[in-house]
């Protein structure tokens, strides 16, 4: 059978062409297997949107009671008292975002360097070994990460990156950058970050930047382009949405990170534009609470935070998305 | 054609040949890819505004002599090379040369198109202006690309769309806006590796007879498949084989009473 089939198209192969039949009964062998198995797989399948469906109503149904009891104030109040049964999420939802934002925007340019350095200058060589220590700070825990951070980076930030920002660079005019140095701090939080995130940029950028045909490299070079012209003018622009997709796969990731941020950002509930000062997370608010919650409202308004942490993840991955979808939409092969 | 008339017009074409500068010269070029031996000891003068073509079997070596005379070759990680390319009497390989702006005089079209995808037609045809920029020559874009797309007889087909994706365009359009790209650069030769591979018949027309057009002002070397198109827009014709140049010839002359009998059973298509 096997032979025949190795043989080629019957007009080819020796003797009498093949018997429709015979293949037949190897398609029709396995029908009763097959079907099991593409079931198995379909269940499987559904499986992960019903999971997505589940959570989400379940952590609507244990926060509505916060949710209905301050409505859209839960959002924009910053009190968070358990005595008066007073809650607002808004230095969480907050922090959430702009210690994100100061992680992409320190990790992206960074990544982006690690990434072109080893697909286009690293000597073969380097390219494995450097490519596989960035990759091992993806697996580092948590953890781990904020044990560095707090004995680390925030004595470090504290003592001389925080001055030399407010008072060297004179950025302490400017209210992002101004006030005490107390170490713990929403900056903190965003170097962990963007060091967490970093790993998982420059590897889909390493990856999509070597997936660059090289006829587009070539076409770039027979037009007199220097190596760095090619990159800016050739290889980067056909592979931005895939490293667009890198950026958002660690705003996904900065968004939830839990563990590193509590124990760098200082967990205050107080909003402040100086990313000096101490914030809080929607994650960390959460992990931070949750064995404490004293009443049902206490513990409904944590989940009610769950929800809007999960309802902004899913806005800011769809946005990314959106917007990946309409460059590659202009550029599309 | 009686052969006393072709034989007096071989004659004058090697005559015109043999008059005319050599624009470049190869001697004995050699080039490797890793252990692969892929050009075999080449020599070859090429004239100045003449035509060049170069067939052979595929994987004798044509593409890669092609990208030897711009210096693509050495792109290739296990590439290597030895002998001399002349470019106005001046070695191409010297270590004081720097490749780039040795690219910038030899322009190259790639056998298929290769348009840059996020840019617009406009930006593909400029995509190179900005490199003679930044070596301080004064370029005005807009004319440039005008003319560089009326020259590859694509511009009544665009020149409302200057601005959609070059991706729009139909691939022999895009082809002949690669090889506009390459025109936009002025440069002094133009390299074409099989330029119609992938055009239907009327495009392939069109780029004839820009090919002939071009012979006016530039020098062209073109490698192709296509025997009658050899022919048609070549002066003199290369012949390679297992990446030897088995015969060098005018056009005229290979094709009627081919120097050598490999170039005879290759024209008459007993191999290849
Ligand atoms: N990048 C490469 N790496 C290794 N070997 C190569 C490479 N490119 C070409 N070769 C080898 O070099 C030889 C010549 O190839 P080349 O592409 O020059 O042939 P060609 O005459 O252009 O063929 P075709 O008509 O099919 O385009 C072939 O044996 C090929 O296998
Ligand atoms: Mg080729």
């Amino acid at each position: 059978m096997v032979d025949e089939i190795l043989a080629g198209p019957p007009g080819e192969a020796e003797g009498p062409p093949v018997e429709p039949a015979q293949p037949r009964v190897g398609i029709h062998g396995g029908g009763f297997g097959d079907r099991i198995y593409s079931g198995v797989i379909t269940l499987s399948a559904l499986c992960v949107p019903a999971l997505l469906l589940l959570i989400f109503w379940v952590i609507t149904k244990a926060g509505w009671l916060a949710l209905h009891t301050f409505g859209f104030g839960f959002l924009t109040s910053s009190q968070w008292d358990s005595v008066k049964q007073q809650y607002g999420a808004a230095p969480a939802l907050y922090g959430t975002l702009v210690s994100s934002f100061v992680a992409l925007v320190l990790a992206t340019p960074l990544a982006l360097g690690v990434a072109i350095f080893l697909s286009e200058f690293a000597p073969a060589w380097l390219r494995r070994p450097v490519a596989f220590l960035v990759d091992l700070l993806a697996a580092i825990p948590s953890v781990v990460y904020g044990l560095w951070g707090i004995f680390v980076l925030v004595p470090f930030l504290r003592s001389w990156v925080m001055p030399f920002l407010r008072d060297t660079l004179h950025l302490g005019a400017t209210p992002f950058f101004s006030g005490p140095a107390y170490g713990p701090s929403m900056l903190a939080a965003g170097v962990i970050l963007a060091i967490m995130i970093l790993p998982y940029i420059s590897a889909v950028s390493r990856e999509v930047l070597m997936a660059v045909p090289r006829s587009q490299r070539e076409a770039a070079l027979a037009l007199g382009a220097t190596r760095w012209e090619m990159l800016w003018g050739a290889a980067i622009p056909f592979a931005r949405s895939g490293i667009a997709g890198g950026v958002i796969l660690g705003l996904g990731r900065a968004l939830g990170e839990t563990m590193a941020v509590t124990m760098v950002i200082g967990n205050r509930q107080e909003i402040a534009t100086s990313l000096f000062a101490p914030g809080y997370t929607m994650a960390s608010l959460i992990a931070n609470q949750f064995t404490e919650a004293t009443s049902d409202l206490n513990l409904s308004a944590l989940m009610a935070v769950g929800f809007v942490l999960f309802v902004v993840t899913l806005l800011v991955n769809a946005g990314a998305r959106w917007l990946v979808w309409r460059t590659s939409l202009e550029t599309s092969i | 054609m009686p052969a006393s008339e072709a034989l007096a017009r071989a004659r004058a074409d090697a005559a015109d040949l043999a008059a005319q500068p050599a624009r470049m010269e190869v001697r004995e070029l050699n080039a490797h890819f890793g252990v692969v031996h892929a050009v075999k000891d080449v020599s070859m003068p090429i004239p100045e505004k003449r035509v060049t073509a170069v067939i052979g079997p595929s994987g004798c070596g044509k593409s890669t002599f092609l990208r030897t005379l711009n210096r693509m070759h050495e792109t290739v990680p296990t590439a290597r090379i030895s002998g001399t390319v002349l470019l106005d009497g001046q070695d191409i390989y010297a270590p004081a040369v720097d490749p780039v702006s040795v690219r910038r005089h030899v322009g190259m079209v790639f056998q298929r198109p290769t348009a840059f995808p996020t840019k617009s037609v406009r930006g593909n045809v400029a995509a190179g202006l900005g490199v003679l920029r930044s070596v301080g020559e004064r370029v005005d874009v807009d004319e440039r690309v005008e003319e560089a797309l009326r020259r590859a007889a694509l511009w009544d087909e665009v020149k409302d769309r200057l601005d959609v994706s070059a991706l729009e365009l139909s691939g022999g359009q895009q082809q002949r806006l690669c090889i506009a790209r390459a025109l936009a650069m002025n440069p002094g030769v133009l390299l074409l590796d099989e330029p119609t591979a992938s055009l239907d018949p009327l495009s392939t027309e069109k780029v004839e007879d820009l090919v002939r057009q071009l012979r006016e002002d530039i020098t062209v070397v073109m490698v192709t498949h296509n025997m009658e198109q050899a022919a048609r827009v070549s002066d003199q014709t290369g012949f390679f084989l297992h990446g030897e140049l088995v015969e060098l010839s005018p056009t005229s002359q290979l094709f009627t009473r081919p120097g050598d009998t490999r170039t005879e059973a290759y024209i008459t298509g007993r191999f290849g």
